[in-house]
């Protein structure tokens, strides 16, 4: 029987408080005793994901580029643009977006991205930590540590739950990655265990029966402003979690209602391109002769 | 090497090239696996997609992909977007055919054809089966299923009694730990397939031991 093994949240809780430790620390802990490699070998593997993540943040702001299906391309480098007068948002929000657009436009553009938990949710998790990072009294110590969290949260839902938008729709992909960044934001912060459960439940909770329905099945549309709207729900679930919300909810209940809600969700609307948005009149080629029409 | 359990690099990884873990990533492992499996540099290679891949392939990258991991990328380079120039620069020759009919077993399966001048050629069948990861089905006419997770080694050989006993024998000495082990064949007494996947790195002495037994024909060795 290994010493750090967990499936639920509620056994890791149970491990925190056992060894007074944060989440991230006992995930560091599981792949050390699971994975038999040295803790500082586990670090220096991370540090290779985090200096991609940090790339793909910045480049799109300063190098737009076109993405293989052409519907994107450019919009972090918009936001970078807009006045200060006009950035409602706030300035570390601004920098999300604009970082979230970045990673999104890396990725349709056949640029290298770390997949956090699904390369079409990968910007969420960057996004905001490294934009809270930067603006906050952050080391990198603790940068490092927010990213095991949010995998130690990650783990969680592909044990219990589902990352894949085919099986539950974009709900699974963004709205994991939205948990597991405001459960990260929540450790950073210097948020307790619980707290970040809390974050990461109140997250997936707003994200509930958010639907897969990319137009034309390429990842852009609406992957791209998705992945904003992942990672500024997970600053704000964050911001409520630190301030001592609660979710009724817990982590684990959360999780598999967010599978079944999945479950529950017609085809159309998980990843085949042929409902959603992506059955928009404006957009879908298909919708006048084609499978559009069907449900109809 | 990678690890049977669910690791942080599992949730935040693979470090790849967009835009689809399934579609992009998964189509460079699948085509760098076949390139390893092959050993000589392909004149010509013909890729049959079908399923999803048929439907969707040139707006996910996947051809780009495809192309990039036999001429040797990983999922991870950048390479693979220009990877058509790439081909052409080494002279080999790429054709895709989509297979929009047969019906098969995975959604996500690709054929892969790889031809050389000399007259080597290789058959393998393959499935992307979701967050980059790949299995291999089927080399020429033997099915198979190894997914590249672990050091595998593919023994081809006559299906004669004894044979077995050998390999293990082998791997035993080199105190190699075998994590999954499994045996495909034509019929009874003909041509067979085992594949070993293991828990420790398989120097290349074992595979020329293994190689000098009688009924072994071919040892390939894949390490990720």
């Amino acid at each position: 029987m290994k010493e750090y093994r967990f499936v639920t949240a509620k056994e890791l809780l149970g491990l925190c408080e056992k060894y007074d430790a944060d989440i991230s620390e006992i995930m560091l802990r599981k792949e050390v005793e699971y994975g038999e490699r040295s803790r500082q070998r586990v670090l220096d593997k991370l540090d290779e994901s985090i200096r991609v993540m940090d790339v793909a943040t910045k480049v799109s702001a300063m190098e737009p580029t076109k993405s293989m299906g052409g519907l994107i391309g450019g919009e972090s480098k918009k936001v970078n643009e807009l006045p200060e007068t006009k950035a409602i948002c706030g300035k570390t929000m601004h920098k999300a977006i604009m970082y979230a657009l970045s990673v999104s436009e890396v990725n349709a553009s056949m640029g290298v991205i770390v997949a956090a938990p699904t390369a079409g949710a990968a910007g969420v998790l960057p996004a905001a930590l490294f934009s809270v990072f930067e603006d906050f009294d952050v080391d990198m110590d603790t940068l490092r540590k927010a990213f095991i969290n949010a995998s130690a949260i990650g783990y969680l839902i592909v044990k219990r739950g589902s990352v894949s938008g085919a099986e539950a729709g974009c709900q699974a992909e963004v709205g994991s990655a939205s948990a597991m960044t405001a459960s990260a934001l929540t450790e950073m912060m210097g948020g307790t265990p619980e707290q970040c459960c809390h974050a990461a439940s109140i997250a997936l909770s707003n994200l509930l029966g958010l639907v897969c329905d990319p137009i034309r099945g390429l990842v852009e549309v609406p992957c791209q402003t998705r992945n904003v709207i992942g990672t500024t729900g997970a600053m704000a679930a964050a911001e409520m979690a630190l301030s001592g919300i609660t979710s009724p909810v817990p982590l684990d209940e959360m999780i598999t209602i967010m599978r079944d809600v999945g479950r529950s969700m017609p085809a159309s609307l998980r990843e085949t391109g042929l409902g959603g948005c992506a059955a928009a009149p404006s957009v879908c080629e298909n919708c006048q002769k084609g499978r559009g029409d069907k449900d109809e | 090497m990678k690890t049977s359990y669910t690791s942080i690099f599992d949730i935040l990884g693979p470090i790849m090239v967009g835009p689809s873990s399934s579609h992009t990533s998964g189509a460079a492992k699948m085509a760098w696996m076949a390139r390893q499996i092959f050993k000589h540099k392909p004149d010509k290679v013909t890729f049959t997609l079908y399923g999803s891949f048929a439907e969707t392939y040139k707006g996910h990258g996947s051809d780009r992909a495809l192309i990039g991991g036999i001429l040797g990328f990983r999922e991870y380079d950048l390479r693979i977007k220009n990877a058509y120039e790439e081909a052409a620069k080494e002279g080999v020759e790429i054709e895709f055919r989509e297979d929009h009919e047969t019906n098969m077993l995975h959604p996500n399966t690709i054929d892969i054809v790889q031809e050389d001048k000399n007259g080597n050629k290789l058959f393998i069948r393959g499935e992307s089966i979701g967050g980059g990861r790949v299995r291999i089905t089927k080399i020429n006419d033997i099915k198979v299923d190894f997914n590249g997770d672990y050091s595998t080694m593919i023994i081809a050989h006559r299906d004669k009694p004894g044979t077995i006993a050998y390999i293990t024998n082998c791997l035993a000495r080199y105190e190699i730990n075998i994590a999954y082990m499994k045996m495909f064949r034509e019929e009874r007494g003909e041509k067979a397939v085992v594949v070993i996947e293991t828990d420790n790195f398989i120097p290349d002495a074992l595979k020329v031991e293994i190689l000098a037994y009688e009924t072994v024909s071919r040892v390939e060795l894949i390490e990720l």
